[in-house]
């Protein structure tokens, strides 16, 4: 459309305010869109204050400094009746981050393994897997937690009875109770890991440098695992601080000690983890088969192992494709988590929601939901564009 | 690592002699100590699961207990409390007589999806059968007129809810949802923007909080003494989340176009509008179909969290359905009822979805 007025007349002709102008036509059009749009809203937030005004509800963020004046099941601070709104959604948020991070990571772990298994030349796993992954991801989510909740409720045994399937672990209608390990040991145990990460971060980059110069390859995968169980437990032992195990046992009618799931975490932590992992069996299968079959036969025809095919020729390649659509996932993984709200569990929507029924500041909680999660899907996006980017194919 | 490229599901041989079973044994199931060991531990699970469930599916279920204690008797399914309750459960607390007008809006509903999948009619006449099947169900639902008993749809409720939300939502979305995308690609600025933060604003927010959103803040966006019933405010929420993400899909088609059938369009001469509607839209629609079909099967599955606000939707009603008294305890045999009845409709949506895009992109390639 703009090139066709340039071409025909070699003298460019004076612009004029008419309607057949292109650029006057964008320009009125732009701006009629803009006043609808900021008309529209002006609309809106007119009739929302009108309201506010006749129903006597005071804006602001005021309230989250006052007492909140209920109790949340479960929390990674301490939480009390007597805290201030404020506290309790810090509660909500740090619940959602729980469950979402946790969710990743074994939604990730686990569909990765059944994506791979999917491609099995093993008819068997091959079709349990299919199996698993069509029937997973068409079953709403919302739906599955309530299954998972009313399984872990309504026919689990109560503590008296609880399963044990192993020892040290109790499932029962109070949920599912773990060792846990506590003492100063832990402070070490984890210094060691940290100074482990960065001595394999300092080893690889020597191992690619010594490569590059030498052509030697060093036996990077081994030397990590090594250094990652070695040195935590060097710091602990050296240190000499005290390590236990927590074991819950029952006393009386319900268990002390250890590590509690409650039924709402662990029903949600499972429907997430389930249902994300077919979505994400599906990106990881995809994504694996469209590395060409040449890739395959060539890197053989080079005489590499076929377990370093997958690791140094066909993964990179599969991750560029793999990246995006797990970004989304992870993402979906997050959002879905304020499903928790339907089986009650306190992440944000569930603590934002109570308060806003206790309040009526309606407004500023949907306000505080949405800009809760618009932060981390951004930041989440973010983040794994500048890893895609990272990762792209560099071409000429 | 056992993973392969490219391999063939379909590498049974045909011919079923013993040989051959065997040989099909080896290579599919023992071919390595790996292998071997993976077929040995799918066989334990699955012997570890399966008998279980087929048990208390099908050998220790009941279908003809007429009471919840006779159903207690057995260890396996009642599936006598789907029997009890498949039509609260199916038609939530619409009147009882009246329910063949659900029953046949379902229907109608189903039939526009399934014609929709037909490739003859992917024409202009899809659009009518949409207008008229939409409509069709509205008035059997409403009522009203034609000698129909009016029915407020506060007592709505079940499939035919769960199944009018997703295609309003699909149908309502469509238009806006391609309205968004061409915004996004134009090359006004300001245009641009709106659209553009429309779309993230939407797709980084859960669906919850928009239906939230629908639930206690639109009653204060109206003006005073306006109010619209809380079935059509969540309606109206899960148009506006739809069409941000069909927005973004048919982005994709758009982008597949290549330059130059802009450029031949604007050289003969079409204005903005002619060239979407006759050379870009159709081409870019086309390629977009099978994750339209994906888009709908999510929004499908969506609709059941508007139970967070307490429409009465298929989910609702299942819910509905286990705070009977007399019928406590069966909770799982009516999850697993509407969980298959989801299913259903997702899978099938999905298979089709998958061999319609292979017989596109055979297409494609001609």
């Amino acid at each position: 459309m703009m090139n066709i007025k340039s071409t025909a007349v070699a003298q460019a002709p004076k612009k004029r305010l008419s309607w057949n102008n292109p650029d006057v036509r964008a320009i009125v059009y732009q701006i009629l869109a803009v006043a609808l749009v900021g008309g529209a809203g002006w609309y809106l937030v007119h009739n929302t204050l009108h309201n506010l005004s006749v129903r006597n509800i005071n804006t602001g963020f005021g309230f989250l400094t006052r007492e909140a004046g209920f109790a949340i099941g479960e929390g990674m601070i301490s939480f009390t009746p007597a805290d201030t709104y404020q506290r309790a959604i810090t509660v909500g948020v740090l619940n959602t981050l729980r469950v979402a991070l946790l969710g990743i990571l074994f939604a990730t772990i686990l569909g990765t393994i059944i994506g791979i298994a999917r491609l099995s030349k093993n008819w068997l796993v091959r079709t349990v897997c299919s199996v698993y992954v069509e029937v997973m991801r068409n079953i709403p989510l919302l739906l599955q937690l309530f299954f998972w909740y009313v399984i872990l409720i309504e026919t689990m045994p109560g503590p008296r009875r609880a399963y044990h399937p192993m020892p040290g672990v109790f499932v029962s209608n109070r949920g599912i109770q773990m060792p846990s390990v506590y003492g100063e040991g832990l402070t070490w145990l984890f210094a060691g890991l940290a100074l482990a990460v960065v001595l394999c971060l300092a080893l690889r980059s020597w191992a690619r440098r010594r490569q590059e110069q030498t052509g030697q390859v060093f036996a990077l995968g081994r030397a990590t695992i090594a250094l990652l169980i070695v040195m935590p437990t060097l710091a602990w032992w050296l240190s000499g601080a005290p390590l236990s195990l927590d074991v819950p046992e029952l006393k009386g009618f319900n268990f002390a000690g250890g590590m509690t799931l409650t039924p709402e975490f662990a029903a949600l932590l499972f429907g997430l983890v389930i249902y994300t992992s077919a979505f994400i069996a599906e990106v990881v299968r995809s994504g694996i088969q469209s590395v060409d079959r040449g890739q395959w036969e060539a890197a053989g025809a080079l005489g590499i192992k076929n377990s370093l095919v997958l690791r140094l020729v066909v993964l990179p390649q599969a991750l560029r494709v793999i990246i995006p659509p797990m970004t989304s996932q992870y993402l979906n993984i997050t959002k879905n988590s304020s499903l928790a709200v339907a089986i009650g569990y306190p992440d944000l929507v569930s603590v934002i929601n109570t308060t806003l029924n206790q309040t009526g500041q309606a407004i500023e909680g949907i306000l505080m939901i949405m800009a809760a999660y618009l932060t981390v899907s951004l930041s989440i996006s973010v983040f794994m564009n500048w890893y895609n980017k990272r990762i792209a194919l560099v071409e000429r | 690592m056992n993973a392969a490229p490219n391999v063939n599901p379909s590498s049974a041989p045909s011919a079923w002699s013993s040989v051959a079973a065997l040989y099909w044994l080896r290579t599919q199931l023992f071919s390595s100590p790996l292998n071997t060991l993976l077929t040995l531990l799918t066989l334990w699970l699955l012997l570890a699961t399966v008998p279980a469930m087929v048990d208390w599916f099908f050998l220790n279920s009941t279908v003809t207990a007429t009471s919840a204690q006779e159903c207690r008797k057995v260890t396996g399914a009642c599936w006598a409390v789907i029997v009890e309750k498949h039509r609260l459960i199916l038609f939530g607390v619409y009147p009882y007589e009246e329910q063949w007008r659900p029953l046949l809006a379902t229907l109608l509903l189903l039939g526009v999806i399934i014609l929709s999948g037909v490739r003859r009619f992917w024409n202009l006449s899809l659009l009518l059968f949409w207008v008229i099947a939409l409509s069709g169900a509205s008035v059997l639902m409403w009522g009203g007129v034609f000698g129909l008993t009016y029915v407020e749809n506060s007592r709505w409720g079940g499939l035919p809810l769960t199944l009018m939300l997703s295609t309003f939502g699909i149908a309502f979305a469509f238009p806006l949802g391609i309205v968004l995308a061409l915004g996004r690609r134009s090359n006004m600025p300001a245009i641009k923007t709106i659209c553009i933060v429309y779309i993230e604003l939407i797709r980084g927010v859960p669906l919850i909080s928009l239906l939230f959103m629908s639930a206690v803040m639109l009653p204060l966006f109206l003006p005073e003494g306006l109010t619209i019933d809380k079935l059509l405010r969540a309606q109206v929420a899960i148009i506006l989340f739809a069409a941000a993400y069909m927005a973004e899909t048919i982005r994709g088609g758009l982008q597949a176009i290549p330059k130059g059938q802009f450029e031949g369009a604007d050289s003969l001469g079409l204005t903005y509008w002619q060239q979407m509607r006759l050379i870009v839209l159709p081409q870019a629609l086309k390629i977009v179909i099978p994750p339209l079909v994906g888009l709908f099967i999510a929004l499908f599955k969506d609709t059941s969290l508007v139970v967070i606000i307490g429409i009465f939707d298929l989910t609702q009603a299942a819910k509905a359905a286990l705070v009977d008294q007399a019928w406590r305890g069966f909770s799982i045999e009516i999850y697993v009822f509407i969980s298959a009845i989801y299913f259903v409709f997702c899978y099938s949506m999905s298979k089709y979805s998958q061999s319609l895009e292979k017989r596109l992109a055979t297409e494609h390639q001609r």
